[in-house]
């Protein structure tokens, strides 16, 4: 088994790896086309700006290498959105794998802060991706864009708004919270990606 | 729904924590790992580090001590005290940390707060303020671990802060701090409210409805604490279910 973390100018990819260490798994942060296309499973992380993040992979011809993936890729947090079609973050062009639309959270009538920081509750969850997850379990979320629930929708959240918690089609999943930093609902997910 | 956060603080001085600690399951009550570790298994959802080490190791040291946390927590954790350039905060994210949080510094030269959003994205920067209200009914910013005064509104600092790229606030009322006898309500209040990021409030817990008042009254996002969960006064699963019970969004 092996596991890639995509190396590029995301933040989180040294907890992601720590996260991973303490389940057990091995795995090596990589921006190679042979590691990672040889790779079991490819995990692509991001914490950041999506232009900017877009660019980054897109000169690195990052973009075209992640779309032709075959085995499970994972998505987390901004590697979820840049999965996605289009963000209104800076009007970014992403990968479009999956077709849902990335918006900007309203802070509404209820006046939410944004970022949302913290942890809320997934729910309607739809994939081997949640196995032993219990409905309503809590994530730990650090986002102010969103993408919005869709076809591709396989677990939900709510910050004024119902939102895509998670996303998949065929072997590209995406997670909007960051199971490397949610505990051992957390824990229990990336096992679960990493025995799909 | 987002859930109301429970933050326990360590400080930490040359990699162990300083203040005692009263836990019947732990080994080295000086081991700032082991101490996290239960706090993260009893339900905390944060944590906060704050290093007071005056010596020249200091930056080594730390980011030692980050890198083991960072390997054996699976929850967020901030790390502050004495960070001042965009190569500390590097260093400390490279190590594993989520966030940072800068205080003097940052007064000292606001222009490190724009510096480490643009780098670094606003959610890692967590600006630290200590405050005080003085006799003229108004809340001043404090410096130097609160030594040094300044004729600066805590409001004020907070507003040029969070336009500058701070993306949470982290204040602690020097008037409530050590006291137990509640949060300071009326400038949590004021913060929470005028604000677009998170307020951590700070000082002065001492029963459970203190936490329940900063939350339901204050509107905090998240309650800091120190030696009332060091010395066991009040269990994290304990507060945690007072909260739910009265209703407040609580991760269980």
């Amino acid at each position: 088994m092996k596991t890639v973390i995509i190396q590029y100018n995301a933040g989180n990819i040294q907890s992601v790896l720590f996260a991973l260490e303490r389940i057990g798994v091995e795995a090596i942060v990589s921006d190679d086309e042979e590691q990672i296309q040889h790779a079991d499973k490819v995990i692509f992380p991001g914490v950041g700006e999506a232009s900017t993040a877009m660019q980054y992979l897109k000169h690195r011809k990052l973009d075209q290498l992640i779309l032709q993936l075959k085995q499970p890729v994972l998505g987390i947090c901004l590697g979820m959105q840049l999965m996605c079609k289009f963000s209104e973050e800076n009007n970014t062009q992403c990968l479009g794998i999956f077709d849902e639309q990335v918006a900007k959270f309203n802070p509404g009538e209820e006046q939410l802060k944004i970022p949302q920081i913290g942890w809320n509750n997934i729910y309607d969850l739809q994939s081997g991706l949640f196995k032993g997850i219990s409905n309503n379990a809590y994530c730990y979320f650090v986002h102010g864009y969103f993408a919005a629930n869709g076809m591709h929708t396989i677990a939900s959240a709510n910050y004024g708004i119902t939102y895509s918690a998670a996303l998949q089609k065929d072997n590209f999943y995406g997670v909007q919270f960051h199971p490397e930093k949610s505990a051992t609902v957390g824990e229990q997910i990336l096992k679960n990606f990493i025995d799909l | 729904m987002l859930t109301k956060r429970i933050i326990p603080c360590l400080d930490i001085k040359e990699g162990r924590t300083v203040k005692g600690v009263n836990f019947e399951q732990i080994r080295d009550a000086g081991d700032p790992v082991e101490l996290a570790t239960i706090y993260a298994k009893e339900g905390a959802d944060e944590l906060v580090f704050l290093d007071i080490t005056a010596t020249n190791e200091r930056r080594k040291t730390l980011s030692e001590l980050v890198n083991k946390i960072a390997h054996h927590i699976n929850i967020p954790f901030t790390v502050g005290g004495g960070i001042s350039s965009v190569e500390d905060v590097q260093l400390l994210l490279k190590n594993g940390a989520d966030k940072i949080s800068v205080n003097t510094s940052a007064f000292k030269n606001p222009n490190l707060i724009d510096q480490l959003a643009l780098e670094f994205g606003t959610q890692c920067v967590v600006l630290a303020i200590d405050t005080k209200k003085e006799s003229d009914g108004n809340w001043y910013v404090y410096l130097n671990g609160g030594r040094v005064k300044t004729n600066i509104l805590c409001i004020e600092w907070a507003k040029e802060a969070v336009s500058r790229g701070a993306g949470e606030i982290l204040l602690t009322s020097m008037n409530n701090d050590g006291t137990k006898q509640g949060f300071a309500l009326d400038i949590t209040h004021q913060l929470s409210t005028q604000l677009g990021v998170p307020v951590i409030a700070s000082g002065g817990a001492g029963t459970m409805q203190d936490f329940a008042d900063v939350f339901e009254n204050a509107k905090a996002d998240a309650a800091l604490a120190a030696s009332i969960f060091h010395f066991k006064e009040i269990a994290v699963p304990d507060l945690k279910q007072f909260l739910a019970n009265k209703g407040i969004p609580i991760r269980i």
